[in-house]
């Protein structure tokens, strides 16, 4: 693909005795998504920041189409749009207003920046609150207006820092949709989000960080296969019954056969899929065990995003995934 | 919508550079007017304080306090515009404080305009507050038996002189709304250039009526010239001799503080 469009090479950070970023790289290569991904605290708004030409970094380098955040800010702040994690928008003046204040600061023509406002009003739903003054707004509409001035000058890179929080399910979709679209006309985006849904459907690729530093990089399906493949998961109805089942497994699946007690659970590595599963399923039902559940579970990203993230005393990543947590349980993030 | 990115405007050249400087300050002093006028209470509120300093001292205190040569009414009354103009800076701090805390500072900073027009537009702004807040002393003044004895021309120069200092001020208030970079803080440490400089002045008591020691800053202190410079210029008496040291005063302030805040405003980087 084309030359990397955000490039960010050791950068660090600290505030203090808070160390917010030791030493992250990341790139991202022009018309696609980047995800940010972390915890509370991860340092995602500390490196939006730096990108942005808010905070300058202790050490390392950032460049955002060509331009260093440090030495060609001034240019750097042309080709960008930022939406922060918290809205920024006028409560005093009104949606247009404040799009139009924006337009003016990246010298757009009046007549434009009129034209690109209500363009931006109506594209998020905000044509009837447009001469409304912000106070009177709720959040989701403040939100959807702090987005849309991020837009206001047709940026080449577009920074948003958790843009779907706070929004319902329908606006997070059409936001989601309308991401697509400026990708495919060739903006680049990093986002930084929580949702790792969100991250599924609108990332190329997935940087996850933790306490400042990078902790995975590489597409969804890449970072799935870290924490182990499909695997064939029987859930008991008894615990007595648990380490029969486990026995009875032996030798199905490419792998020996987990036990997690807690769960009441039994889980077999089955890159073979139905076939094991089927093969799970006569032989627990030829020896009368009682089950609640017998499936196939793939991992998701918030299996990875935990065993990445959420355990800091056991190693990171491990082959079996049968002790990884159910896909649901998101570790201290707001869920949709 | 259908192509977000075809027609990005191309980046100003050096030729308009200077226009466009001045657009963003006229942006950012436009918004800071609508804020303005969408909150009257405020303004009203900002002109509460002077206003009753001057019924104070016009009414309760200025009957025992004795003016060489003249009626107290006509001395305290230029004093308090002057007062009036410093009071208002105190909105200055305050309201930058409300817009870091805001998150709007961050958006400007992130837009590609120039690094001065948000401290320049809301000074500006500032200004035009001023000249309203002035106009409605001016009135008050008339109204408590204040008159002019001078010439048009004396007049305009002692409101000029007004502005001068309140708008030199507002960059010491910005000043101090980027240290302290929280509303109610700004709030309080703007009260201290008031107690600094219109107290120990020659504002409401003549300067020698003080101790010595306290004589020696009261005369040279920038409040007391201007409020000296404008009396004489609006109601007469020698004016050459101050009206030269509050331009020099102004100017002073001015060229240290407005440099000095926008330095504050570039580290906020860090
Ligand atoms: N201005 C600051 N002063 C002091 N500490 C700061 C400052 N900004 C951030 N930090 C600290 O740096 C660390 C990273 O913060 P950051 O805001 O980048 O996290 P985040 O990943 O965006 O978290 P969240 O998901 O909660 O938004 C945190 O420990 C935070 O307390
Ligand atoms: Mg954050």
């Amino acid at each position: 693909m084309a030359e990397p469009m955000i490039e960010v090479e050791a950068v660090t950070k600290r505030f203090g005795s808070t160390h917010a970023l030791t030493g992250v790289d990341l790139t991202a290569e022009a018309g696609t998504v980047l995800g940010l991904l972390g915890p509370n605290g991860a340092g995602k708004t500390t490196l939006v920041r730096i990108l942005t030409t808010l905070l300058e970094p202790d050490s390392g380098r950032a460049r955002i189409a060509g331009y260093d955040v440090v030495r060609d800010a001034d240019a750097l702040r042309r080709v960008i749009g930022l939406a922060g994690q918290y809205a920024a928008v006028d409560e005093l003046l009104t949606g247009r207003e404040n799009l139009e204040l924006v337009g003016r600061f990246y010298h757009l023509p009046k007549a434009e920046r009129r034209h690109r406002a209500r363009e931006v009003l109506d594209r998020f739903g905000l044509t009837d609150a447009g001469e409304r003054q912000v106070k009177t707004y709720s959040g989701g509409m403040r939100r959807r207006l702090d987005l849309g001035a991020s837009l206001v000058g047709h940026p080449s890179v577009l920074i948003l820092d958790e843009p779907t929080t706070g929004l319902d399910p329908r606006t997070r979709n059409d936001l989601w949709a309308f991401i697509e679209r400026l990708v495919a006309d060739g903006t680049t985006v990093l986002l930084t989000t929580q949702y790792l849904q969100e991250a599924e459907r609108l990332a190329h690729r997935i940087v996850v960080i933790d306490r400042g530093r990078v902790v995975a990089d590489g597409t969804a399906d890449e970072l799935k296969n870290r924490t182990g493949g499909a695997v064939v998961e029987a859930r008991v109805t008894n615990d007595t019954d648990l380490n029969k089942v486990a026995a009875l497994l032996v030798g199905i699946g490419e792998g020996p056969p987990q036990v997690d007690a807690e769960r009441r659970r039994v889980a077999v590595p089955a890159t073979g899929g139905a076939k094991v599963l089927l093969a799970a399923g006569r032989r627990l039902d030829e020896a009368g065990i009682d089950l609640d559940d017998l499936g196939i579970r793939r991992p998701s990203l918030d299996d990875v995003f935990l065993s990445l993230t959420g355990h800091a005393a056991t190693p990171p990543v491990n082959g079996g995934s049968a002790a990884a947590p159910q896909a649901g349980s998101a570790p201290r993030g707001r869920r949709p | 919508m259908n192509s977000p990115t075809a027609d990005r405007p191309a980046p100003p050249t050096a030729s308009t550079e200077l226009a466009v400087i001045f657009s963003d300050i006229g942006g950012i002093a436009q918004r800071n007017l609508r804020r303005l006028v969408r909150t009257p209470q405020l303004l009203l509120i900002s002109t509460a304080q002077p206003l009753l300093i001057l019924l104070l001292f016009r009414y309760v205190l200025g009957g025992a306090i004795a003016i060489p040569g003249g009626h107290y009414v006509d001395y305290i009354v230029p004093a308090v515009f002057v007062e009036a103009s410093l009071i208002g800076g105190s909105a200055t701090s305050v309201g930058l404080a409300e817009d870091l805390k805001s998150g709007i500072i961050d958006r400007f900073r992130a837009l590609p305009m120039a690094r001065s027009a948000v401290l320049a537009g809301r000074t500006v702004a500032d200004l035009c507050r001023s000249v309203l807040v002035l106009a409605m002393m001016i009135t008050v003044g008339v109204l408590v038996g204040f008159r002019f004895h001078n010439s048009a021309t004396a007049i305009l120069a002692g409101i000029g002189l007004v502005l001068m200092f309140g708008y030199a001020m507002s960059w010491v208030f910005a000043s101090i709304g980027l240290a302290v970079k929280d509303p109610e803080t700004a709030q309080v440490a703007s009260i201290l250039p008031f107690f600094l400089l219109i107290f120990p002045s020659s504002a409401f008591v003549p300067v020698s009526t003080m101790p010595g020691w306290l004589q020696a800053y009261a005369k040279a202190q920038p409040a007391t010239v201007t409020i000296n410079a404008v009396r004489a210029l609006m109601v007469g008496g020698p004016a050459h001799h101050w009206v030269w040291q509050s331009v020099v005063w102004s100017i002073g302030i001015g060229m240290v503080f407005a440099p000095l805040a926008v330095r504050q405003y570039r580290n906020l980087t860090s």
